[in-house]
């Protein structure tokens, strides 16, 4: 009985935490800005691997492997952040403005003619 | 249940290359394979308890602080044109 309620539970984890990686896919696909793109990947930095390591913790018989589960959440806790705050920075001063979507549609040449002036 | 979730990671890391190959500017390349890295985070952890082998979350942790440190890597090449020779 209390297995079953287990499985259960770890089911209804996994299979949510992958539709939310999904959800978070399509979305960095369809959202028209790089600013608005980094929601999508907040959502399967925060939502997706919680619900996930969540999910395969209550597969585990709680011993070394859920203490490496949670060592993978607190790596992504806070790196993920950090590497967003960082795609964030990085943009703007290379030239992207959040006010004005229509001039980001610049090819490749933005980032390196930044990196030349610089 | 396993291999569901990992059907369906598989799946969405493929929609984040579309990303990764189309997106106009390099910060959209970043930003999708930074994400690209996290979800290979999640699906090396889940081919560990597809193939009852949890020795894989070893490989899992050590490809979050690549994947990190790649990143940020990436990144301040694209700021500043070198990676701090000077």
């Amino acid at each position: 009985m209390m297995e079953q309620a287990i499985d259960i539970a770890s089911w209804v984890l996994l299979i949510s935490g992958s539709l939310i990686m999904i959800i978070s896919a399509i979305g960095i696909i369809r959202l028209p800005d790089l600013f608005t793109r980094l929601h999508g990947a907040g959502l399967a930095d925060t939502g997706g691997a919680s619900l996930l390591l969540l999910g395969m913790a209550l597969q585990t018989d709680f011993d070394l492997n859920t203490v490496k589960l949670g060592m993978i959440a607190i790596i992504l806790y806070l790196t993920a952040p950090t590497a967003s705050h960082a795609v964030a920075h990085s943009a703007l001063i290379g030239g992207l403005s959040p006010e004005n979507p229509e001039e980001n549609q610049s090819t490749d040449e933005a980032g390196e003619q930044d990196g030349e002036k610089s | 249940m396993f291999d569901v979730a990992t059907l369906l990671l598989v799946i969405a890391m493929a929609l984040t290359l579309v990303r990764a190959v189309r997106g106009p500017t390099p910060y959209d390349r970043i930003l999708a394979v930074n994400v690209h890295g996290t979800m290979t985070v999640l699906l090396i952890a889940l081919a560990g308890f597809l193939t009852g082998r949890p020795d894989f979350l070893d490989l899992s942790l050590t490809y979050a602080l690549l994947n990190f440190v790649g990143t940020l890597a990436a990144l301040k090449f694209f700021k500043f044109g070198h990676l701090g020779e000077e």
